[in-house]
């Protein structure tokens, strides 16, 4: 079976570019470089069709800059993302929107994502009016159709995005998404605004829209209770990589690398025996310059002198479980 | 604050008239705008004279000082020039050149400004740098100049004052409308359209126009009062609007000569009369400044 979604070492630096003159300073020596974030480093990846994975990891380790690449929002600056076993790159235009519009993303704030000057009717019925999937005849019952399942009242079509509560405003942003009617949904931190209740209901909708329209979910978030409720599979970042990956389960009873298993230690438990935090020692790198070796090896309580110079690949520990760690040779 | 910066229609739409009027003096200038506009509309019927109707001027009625009776038998209530021109009609006719041009070329500028702004912001990079240079250089001239020259080139006439007011002012636009633009285009509804593939057009026209129109509303109101300034300055200088259609700025220029004569009326009037124009103007845009512009302060 081809997977609905793979990422083939890709890799996304960011960098101002200097003009002419700046170009003539460094080539002089007058001035430094302009500094490079490299925001993915050589990240693989798979999704199958109808599978929920999560992403985890601190701010700033480049869950957001995957997610976008993977929505096309940005152009990773090497490797390869297929859908469906094919290379976007080497895919006509046409075929590239195509496959580019069946994977939607979910966005954060709901109070940005939605434009405050536009109707819900405008803002859930412009996409799929402009790509044939409704007539401007049809479109109310469109729009309609799309807000009900998403549980909104089809009443409220002509309101403005402020006139609502963040969790309807959020059930807005699904239903706009899936007004195009694709496969895939990207949720980049979907839940984090939001209300305790309001994020269970929301998660609720997640898995139930899974099940009517068999969805395919990249999950990104800090928060691994989350995480842990609504993914099949996870995946750890830290400062752009990824440093393991195993199913929910598994992660979350065996975690294998050191960075998971702080982080899991780092989470509220309601068991009144583990009600100490230990905080991970530090506070995360810069990106501009990532240690040398394995990042996490400046915090790593079991660093060794090789970790600081040897990057770990990523290695099977155990069914369907990998992890970058020295530790495991 | 929130709450007035991004909704609109009808019920904040109350609110910001509401708002708008807590103000005194601004309401005052919005009373006096909508007075000015409607006496250059209604100019012909309550106009004791039509000032560009030869046949009714009377050059023995020349430089009358106000009050005197014409010989047509109306009264010169603010006098008359030295053409026998009654100088109250011919300021209500000055108005209505004088807010043609204004409300014209500052609306021309307005939209060539920000179609321009606009497109430079989203379409980034090195399109982006260039666009953007030519507005820095047309920035870089001084106004007046520029007008000048380029009316000198083109002769006398209303649209010509038009065309070289938009000539000298649609870089400002531009400017604010990139500004606004770059903003906007951070937010993630935009990256929601481009995720959905809408296409360029609406992005450009019904996600980020409509978000970025606040600080251009409130510079259009500014830039109609610089563009009637404008207009004036170039009348006086005699490059502007012909002398079979005067604007107020021609008015006070034939009436400048007179000035130490005595015979002040023929520039003190028209020149009044500009003066509460661009006064009410500005009030107006003040408040709106207040109300629509992110970076004034709220109180």
């Amino acid at each position: 079976m081809t997977n609905r979604l793979e990422i083939r070492n890709v890799s996304k630096r960011f960098s101002r570019k200097s003009g002419v003159v700046e170009r003539g300073a460094e080539y002089i020596g007058l001035k430094a470089k302009n500094p490079v974030v490299r925001a993915l480093d050589d990240v693989s990846l798979s999704v199958s069709q109808g599978e929920v994975v999560g992403i985890v990891g601190e701010s700033g380790c480049g869950k957001s800059t995957l997610g976008r690449v993977v929505a096309g929002l940005l152009q990773a600056s090497e490797g390869s993302v297929l859908f469906r076993g094919k290379r976007l790159d080497e895919m006509t235009d046409k075929d590239a929107e195509d496959a580019r519009l069946q994977v939607q993303m979910i966005f954060q704030d709901p109070s940005s994502s939605l434009n405050p000057r536009q109707r819900v009717r405008e803002i859930i019925g412009a996409a799929p009016l402009h790509h044939g999937l409704t007539t401007a005849w049809e479109l109310d019952g469109y729009v309609s159709q799309q807000m009900e399942r998403c549980g909104l009242d089809p009443s409220t079509s002509t309101r403005f995005p402020h006139q609502f509560s963040g969790g309807q405003r959020q059930r807005i942003g699904i239903a706009r998404a899936l007004a195009v009617q694709p496969d895939m949904l990207i949720c980049d931190e979907s839940v984090a605004a939001l209300d305790v209740s309001i994020q269970a209901q929301i998660l609720n909708l997640f898995l139930d829209l899974r099940e009517h329209l068999d969805l395919t979910y990249m999950f990104i978030s800090h928060d691994l209770s989350v995480v842990e409720h609504i993914s099949d599979r996870v995946v750890v970042m830290y400062l752009g990589r990824v440093v393991e990956e195993a199913p929910v389960g598994e992660l979350f009873s065996h975690p294998n690398h050191p960075y998971t298993r702080a982080l899991l230690q780092g989470r509220p438990s309601l068991d009144p025996v583990q009600r100490l935090f230990s905080a991970i020692e530090g506070e995360i790198p810069s990106p501009l310059s990532p240690p040398t070796g394995c990042h996490f090896h400046p915090r790593c309580p079991f660093a060794m002198e090789r970790c600081r110079t040897e990057r770990p690949e990523l290695r099977s520990v155990g069914a369907h479980h990998t992890s970058a760690c020295h530790l495991n040779d | 604050m929130q709450a007035i910066l991004s909704p609109t229609k009808f019920r904040s739409g109350m609110r910001f008239i509401r708002q708008f009027a807590q103000s005194p003096i601004a309401l005052a200038g919005l009373v006096l705008i909508i007075l000015i506009v409607l006496l250059a509309i209604f100019a012909p019927f309550i106009s004791p004279q039509n000032p560009y109707d030869l046949m009714q001027l009377d050059i023995m009625d020349g430089r009358m000082a106000p009050g005197t009776q014409s010989s047509a038998g109306f009264t010169f209530i603010i006098g008359s020039d030295d053409q026998g021109r009654d100088m109250l009609s011919a300021i209500f006719y000055g108005l209505r050149i004088s807010l043609i041009v204004g409300l014209g070329s500052a609306a021309l500028a307005f939209i060539i400004g920000t179609a321009f702004g606009l497109t430079a912001a989203y379409v980034g990079g090195k399109i982006e740098t260039t666009m953007m240079r030519i507005v820095d250089l047309q920035l870089s001239f001084p106004t007046i100049l520029s007008a000048l020259l380029i009316l000198a080139l083109l002769g006398k006439s209303v649209g010509n004052v038009v065309f070289a007011i938009v000539l000298v002012e649609w870089a400002t636009y531009a400017r604010t409308a990139r500004g606004a633009a770059l903003t906007e285009l951070r937010r993630e509804y935009v990256e929601a359209a481009r995720s959905l593939r809408l296409p360029h057009r609406n992005i450009l026209f019904r996600q980020l126009l409509p978000n970025c129109l606040s600080p251009l509303v409130v510079l259009l109101t500014m830039q109609v009062a610089r563009a009637i300034t404008l207009e004036a300055t170039l009348s006086f200088l005699g490059l502007g609007v012909p002398v079979t259609e005067p604007s107020l700025g021609l008015l006070i220029s034939s009436g400048y000569e007179f000035m130490l004569s005595g015979t002040y009326w023929i520039a003190l009037f028209p020149g009044i009369a500009l003066l509460v124009t661009i006064f009410a103007i500005n009030l107006v845009g003040d408040r709106l400044r207040q109300l629509l512009d992110p970076k004034a302060a709220q109180k």
